[in-house]
């Protein structure tokens, strides 16, 4: 085992330089000058934009600007935003624990949900509640999100008020929020009321999150589960009488699982991108959006040290998908 | 300190109980987080809704509603004949706020005045290069040529020395980038070795004293008992960071903000039929204009010009981009300004008229470029859309239109080139609210190349600005202004398109709010009547 997460982690290396090199190079392929975008109408003399291109180090050789970069990175500087003027580690890291907390309560929903509903759809095979359940993970997977949202906004927080907004807690609480994720800070604070409000906020946003994953993994598990039931071991152990929660539950959800993990998995990414979407609409502060606005203000630091940090966060979760899959499966471990 | 803001927290919540429409509390839903909090080294009126208005003065003020200036922490000021010094008188008794690191241990003085400009105009200040030290304001409103010196006669009287005579320095100084910060919680910060504290916590001499903010959620400010204007009327201000305008229209109908900025337009009709928000309305301080390059054969020709601009159907625009929410343009300032001009009489709409001035100057089957901005901007909601509707006006009287864009830093920065190929799509918002600030910045010679789209420089129209500048009193530059706008209107360098209309949404409880014609959300005076 040991030397198959070895194997893992030298795997990071070059992708984690391929991805420092892509990620520098993707905002400066873009065009607009980030000095320019930041004058706005009201422009700028040559002379101020000779100044500001020797302040932010853009008068220098490209190769030059990589190898600072690059040296930057591994001293763990990612620079100062030129919007804000803060270090992008500061913000990604104030910004990161909203997302996580997020992402989080949405793989469980989507988790919760969808791994149960494939399961009993397979089972079910060509009856009236696989069909449904089928139909409606595809309405999920093709449902634009910023639609959805507003949807489910306007039903439940505009028309019957069961739920906030947007947001992460009510206004009227306030407290030190030494983890940043709100449901923690809001228990810890000991305020009445607080983590239930913070709960309450989480709810429309994990669904709207967590429902392509959602319908992802029902369908996903559904068609793995189907191939695992058509074994010959299936069969054999329905011969013997085991009940059939035992056969579908211990059997044949366990070698359904592969598949299934490495469609969570590659959700992270998914995840990521709807996290964008979701962010902006719940009034989320968490990467996303950061993300989406430093890309229209070319504000180079974030966009390259923001593409870093999510490509490592993704690299960590794939990881660690690989070593489940050595858990779950010890012919790949021995490989 | 933090124990204190729990206290004063507490205190909210019990007073107020779960509401989020408590009778002490205003909350704003804001379209965006702040680049920071020092107003000077930034550009975004977001971030002076967040800064320069709750937490800082000036040495003057725009009174709120009006582009008139008024005395703030200078109680008067006297100009010299010649123009080339100001002389501040300033306010005694101005305290500045107090946070968790600095408690300040004497008033507001001339020091405080100097070191908020000598930071942004030397470059050897230790706070010129702190937090990037990129001071655009202060650049683009030419203030390092402008100041020469500033002067410190005794602890309340600050003497500016300029290089020119130029009337609209007082306004200049009730802008955002004026705003003065603490010279002696700089030099603490800079002690302690964090000066960028500066930025990330604010200390002002405003209504509000800043007490938390969480990037992208919210911004937290205390009422500042000690100040030296009228207290603000609200305990607390809170800025809910909510990008979406529908979600801030949800939430305003939801109870969870009582004022919201920048509706959707195609939601102003059903906020101003809902029975539980108001809607508020002003022209917009700004401009849209289609700027001809005049330089370029024939748009160098000024009745080809006009008869472009009598083929653009403006009501269409009005209604179709704008959707209502927006004023047909006749001249280059808006009608929010002093010295607009009434009497001008716009190109009237008449596309046969058009085609037969083009025939009279021999231009037939004219292909031209139009530019159509990537961004969306007050003055140009949508300026593709804006382009197509032109590309149909001008169909009609046989010019043949190729709509042209660019993204944002390109199209800025090519739409600048003296032959440039077509006309630009383009606005303005004011700064000062003086019409300097268009005329001079948008129409005059020193700003071909560069933010004078039109590349226009018209020595009768340049004569009449340039005298104006120096001019020492409001009455004696009106009627040169309003000359100018006549000429403008002959030579019609631009199509004037539209001035935007500002809608501000909010609950009915909402007391004692303005809207800003510069475009500003001002809290200090606000109340809730519940």
């Amino acid at each position: 085992m040991l030397n198959y997460v070895l194997s893992r982690l030298l795997t990071f290396v070059p992708t984690f330089i391929g991805v420092t090199l892509i990620s520098f190079a993707f905002i400066r392929v873009l065009p607009g000058d980030p000095i320019i975008v930041m004058a706005g109408e009201r422009g700028l003399t040559q002379e101020r934009y000779a100044e500001l291109e020797q302040q932010f180090g853009f008068d220098r050789p490209i190769v030059v600007q990589f190898w600072e970069y690059l040296t930057g990175v591994l001293h763990g500087d990612l620079g100062n935003s030129f919007v804000t003027k803060k270090p992008v580690w500061d913000e990604f890291f104030a910004l990161f624990p909203a997302t996580l907390e997020l992402s989080i309560c949405a793989m469980i929903f989507a988790v919760a949900l969808g791994l149960p509903a494939g399961v009993i759809a397979a089972v079910n095979r060509g009856k009236l509640y696989d069909r449904t359940l089928m139909s409606t993970a595809l309405v999920g997977y093709s449902m634009p999100i910023f639609w959805w949202a507003l949807l489910l906004i306007i039903v439940f927080s505009g028309n019957l008020q069961w739920t906030p907004v947007s947001g992460r807690i009510d206004l009227i609480y306030y407290f030190p929020d030494p983890t940043g994720f709100m449901l923690i800070d809001s228990l810890a604070s000991g305020q009445k009321g607080a983590f239930a409000s913070a709960v309450r906020h989480l709810i429309l946003p994990t669904i709207v999150l967590g429902t392509i994953p959602l319908a992802v993994i029902a369908r996903q598990t559904r068609s793995a589960m189907l191939e695992v039931l058509g074994e010959d071991y299936i069969r054999t152990a329905r011969a013997k009488g085991l009940s059939p929660g035992r056969i579908n539950g211990i059997h044949a959800l366990r070698n359904a699982l592969i598949p299934v993990i490495t469609v969570i998995g590659l959700s992270v990414g998914t995840l990521l991108a709807g996290a964008i979407l979701t962010e902006t609409i719940f009034s989320w502060p968490g990467i996303g959006k950061w993300m989406v606005d430093s890309i229209f203000r070319r504000d180079y630091p974030v966009v390259q040290g923001g593409l870093l940090l999510i490509a490592v966060m993704v690299m960590v979760v794939n990881l660690t998908v690989d070593m489940l899959y050595g858990v779950i499966n010890p012919k790949i471990r021995k490989r | 300190m933090f124990k204190k803001r729990m206290l004063a927290s507490g205190l909210l919540i019990a007073a107020f109980g779960a509401s989020m429409a408590s009778a002490q509390s205003l909350v704003y839903c804001s379209e965006g987080s702040p680049e920071g909090f020092d107003p000077a080294l930034f550009t975004a009126g977001t971030t002076f809704d967040a800064s320069s208005h709750p937490i800082y003065n000036r040495l003057a003020e725009f009174k709120v509603g009006t582009t008139e200036v008024i005395p703030g922490l200078a109680e008067s000021w006297e100009v010299s004949d010649d123009g080339r010094t100001v002389t501040f008188n300033l306010r005694k008794g101005v305290k500045f706020h107090s946070n968790d690191s600095f408690t300040p241990s004497r008033d507001f003085n001339a020091d405080d005045v100097i070191f908020s400009f000598d930071r942004q105009k030397n470059d050897d200040h230790p706070y010129n290069k702190v937090s990037g030290g990129t001071w655009e304001y202060f650049d683009s409103m030419s203030m390092p040529d402008l100041i020469d010196s500033i002067e410190k006669v005794d602890d309340y009287t600050v003497k500016f020395n300029l290089t020119r005579p130029e009337a609209p320095i007082i306004a200049n100084m009730a802008m955002d980038f004026a705003s003065i910060v603490s010279a002696e919680y700089a030099d603490a910060m800079l002690e302690a070795g964090t000066p960028e504290m500066l930025n990330q916590a604010p200390v002002g001499t405003g209504p509000f004293s800043f007490q938390a903010y969480q990037k992208d959620a919210v911004i937290r400010y205390l009422r500042n008992d000690d100040y030296w204007g009228d207290p603000a009327k609200v305990e607390s201000l809170i800025f809910a960071i909510t990008p979406d305008a529908s979600v801030r229209y949800q939430k305003v109908q939801a109870g969870e903000c009582h004022v919201m900025a920048y509706p959707n337009p195609a939601d102003i009709q059903a906020m101003q039929d809902a029975s539980d928000v108001v809607v508020m309305e002003q022209e917009g301080l700004n401009v849209g204009y289609l700027a001809y390059n005049t330089t370029v054969a024939p748009y160098d020709n000024a009745n080809v010009r006009r008869a472009l601009n009598m083929a653009i159907d403006k009501q269409a625009i009005i209604d179709v981009v704008f959707q209502g929410s927006g004023q047909i343009a006749k001249n280059p300032i808006p009608p929010t300004m002093w010295s607009y001009d009434e009497s001008t009489v716009d190109d009237e709409y008449n596309p046969e008229q058009a085609k037969e001035l083009l025939a009279a100057e021999g231009v037939e089957g004219l292909d031209m470029k139009i530019w159509a901005m990537p961004v969306q901007r007050p003055y140009n909601p949508n300026a593709r859309r804006m382009a197509e509707l032109m590309q149909a006006d001008f169909a009609k009287i046989g010019v043949n239109v190729e709509i042209v864009s660019y993204e944002w830093g390109e199209y800025l920065s090519r739409s600048k080139e003296l032959d440039r190929d077509g006309a630009v799509l383009l606005g303005w918002t004011g700064d000062n609210g003086d019409p300097d600030n268009f005329l001079a910045v948008l129409l005059g010679c020193d700003g071909r190349e560069a933010s004078n789209r039109a590349q226009w420089c018209h020595q009768p129209f340049e004569d009449l600005i340039q005298q104006a500048k120096v001019l020492p009193t409001q009455e004696e530059r009106q009627p040169l202004y309003e000359e100018a706008q006549k000429i403008f209107k002959e030579q019609a360098p631009w199509a004037t398109i539209a001035h935007s209309v500002v809608y501000m949404p909010m609950r009915p409880e909402v007391e004692g709010y303005v809207v800003h014609p510069l475009g500003g959300h001002i809290f200090n005076q606000v109340g809730l009547s519940q």
